[in-house]
């Protein structure tokens, strides 16, 4: 049977977290009461024009520069003209044949490999307002009639549009994860998928493997969750393979993915809905950027996650390690706190990955959500090396600090957890354990090291794991020689 | 310069229902237009860059500062029909 590789193409939308919107001084916040946030300008009212929000441009050139574009020296506004009753203009203000940014790329890592990800285009234009479809299951073909809030609309919205350079469902989910990072680390956006300050689209279709021409493609829309986009594909590639192996024809369309049955549908779309009659915006003047404003914002951007995951590695962490820390902001600042504190790099990078990650699961937080702060960490780690804590009482101490319940310093003093390797203290114990095993002395005197063990196992039960088992070693060794 | 123009479908496109005459009237109006737009287009305009704004300047931003927005009660007195606080629109799509 023939072997189907998809290809993949991701359109994304980012709002931006400006303070005001992108052609009027309306506030951007979300959640705000229904049709607060709205004027003249957003509410499309005749005679109303436009100004561009100049802090949203350099938004934009900022995340154009972080995916490598080239940023046009001119660029210009365009009408994108069609009918829907959350665009009160009739028409969005986006661009169209002269975007900003152009010709880039984002490298995403599944495993084997850094793979680059061609950016085709990021242009800027204006969100729309928000629809609430009433009747039947909130569902908009069911609906008796639709209710409308205008905050949303005219916030400044970037659409970033990768090459076809996707060939996997993983390959998708690593590049809108690594997209998202990106935005987030620029502080540009919040990035919230539930909140829909970041969507994505797909398009999708299959060759036979080992050729070059582009199958015929499927767009995919309605997918507000990196899983449901990843699952989207996967149900799409299954679908589209099924049609070529039965000799069918895929049809070119735009499909809605439904997340309860797991499956896309065809969404009806009019003859004539694509024809949006672009031309340059009258109301607006293009935009110019030269070097000396590109290098500006280029000198102001912050540490990208691959620049992230480099330093890393420079400091010698192992790249699994690097790649989780470098590629989450909270992660990467808990870590460079903790070495800023004097933490060693890789002991902090690993207690990160490690217990707190597995805390943080058990207990269903977040890093920012718990108590778990870079000193704190820095701090543990030390703690653990000097052996004033044993590994396991370091768990305890840890899930302590996260819980708030004060610095790790604090927390082993109130829980009990510091470990005793004073030997004044240790010796009564040990001896007591040693006359209680008379055999087991017996063997190691005869040199059977394997006791050992077992003897430090008895210390660490009386004392209630708080011995230094490298302490309590030497005492044995010393008594038994 | 003749022009071919689907006067049919513009309407269409501009949601405007005509009748046979004004079809013809608008027809008639947009070849003028596209006529001339024609014979721009044939002038050389090699090395001329495309002009898509008439005034000779770019860069025209305002700051990032928020500014007062209507009073929701008047923006929404004006709605064709209401739904407490929010605009209410007739049903957007068909039944597929
Ligand atoms: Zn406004």
């Amino acid at each position: 049977m023939m072997a189907y590789e998809p290809v993949i193409g991701i359109e994304t939308h980012v709002e931006l977290t400006t303070a005001s919107k992108m052609f009027c001084g309306c506030p951007v916040d979300f959640g705000a009461p229904p049709n607060t946030n709205v004027c003249p300008v957003c509410l499309g009212l005749p005679g109303a024009l436009p100004v561009v929000n100049g802090t949203a441009v350099e938004y934009a050139m900022t995340i154009g520069l972080a995916l490598n574009c080239d940023i046009a020296a001119h660029s210009v506004f365009a009408r994108k003209n069609y009918f829907y009753p959350d665009m009160p203009k009739n028409y969005q203000i986006s661009q169209f044949d002269e975007p900003l940014c152009v010709d880039g790329h984002l490298d995403i890592d599944t495993g084997d490999g850094p793979v680059p990800v061609g950016i085709t285009r990021v242009h800027m234009e204006e969100d729309t307002g928000k629809s609430t479809h009433i009747g039947e299951g909130g569902r908009i073909h069911a609906a008796t009639h639709s209710l409308i809030d205008f905050n949303r609309a005219g916030v400044p919205l970037m659409e970033i549009v990768s090459e076809p350079d996707i060939r996997s469902a993983e390959q998708a989910r690593a590049f809108v994860t690594e997209l998202r990072e990106v935005v987030l680390r620029l502080g540009v956006s919040d990035a919230k998928l539930e909140e829909g300050s970041m969507r994505f689209d797909g398009n999708i279709s299959l060759r036979p493997e080992g050729t070059e021409a582009f199958g015929t493609k499927v767009e995919i829309k309605n997918m507000n969750s990196i899983r449901s986009l990843q699952r989207a594909l996967n149900h799409e590639i299954e679908r589209q393979t099924a049609l070529l192996e039965a000799g069918e024809a895929v049809v070119q369309e735009t499909r809605h993915w439904n997340e309860e049955t797991g499956t896309t549908s065809g969404m009806r779309s009019k003859e004539e809905s694509f024809d949006y009659r672009y031309f340059p915006e009258p109301d607006l003047v293009p935009v110019a950027v030269d070097d000396e404003w590109r290098e500006r914002v280029t000198a102001r951007l912050p540490e990208l996650p691959a620049q992230a995951y480099g330093r890393y590695l420079d400091m010698g962490l192992d790249g699994p390690v690097a790649a989780v820390i470098s590629r989450d902001v909270e992660y990467g600042s808990v870590f460079e706190a903790a070495v800023a504190a004097g933490g060693t790099p890789q002991m902090v990078a690993n207690w990160l990955t490690g217990e707190v990650t597995a805390l943080l699961r058990r207990t269903e937080s977040t890093l920012a959500e718990s108590a778990i702060n870079g000193t704190a960490l820095a701090e543990l780690s030390s703690m653990v090396a000097d052996g004033t804590l044993s590994a396991s009482a370091a768990k305890d101490v840890l899930a302590g600090v996260a819980a708030g319940e004060g610095t790790p310093d604090e927390v082993a003093a109130s829980r009990d957890l510091i470990q005793v390797s004073d030997s004044a203290a240790l010796e009564p114990i040990v001896d007591e354990v040693l006359a209680a095993n008379a055999e087991a002395v017996e063997k190691l005197r005869a040199g059977d090291g394997k006791v050992v063990g077992f003897l430090i196992g008895q210390v660490m039960r009386a004392t209630g794991g708080k011995a230094d088992p490298g302490a309590v070693s030497e005492i044995i060794r010393s008594r038994a020689g | 310069m003749p022009v071919d123009i689907d006067i049919a479908k513009v309407a269409r496109l501009a949601r405007l229902a005509l009748d046979d005459e004004e079809l013809e009237r608008y027809r008639q109006q947009c070849e003028v237009v596209l006529e001339h737009a024609a014979r721009v287009q044939a002038l050389p305009t090699d090395g001329v860059p495309p002009t898509s704004h008439p005034l000779p300047r770019t860069n025209a931003f305002r700051d990032d500062v928020v500014t007062e927005c209507l009073d929701r009660e008047e923006v929404l007195s004006q709605a064709p029909e209401r739904d407490g606080d929010y605009f209410l629109v007739p049903r957007i799509l068909d039944e597929a």
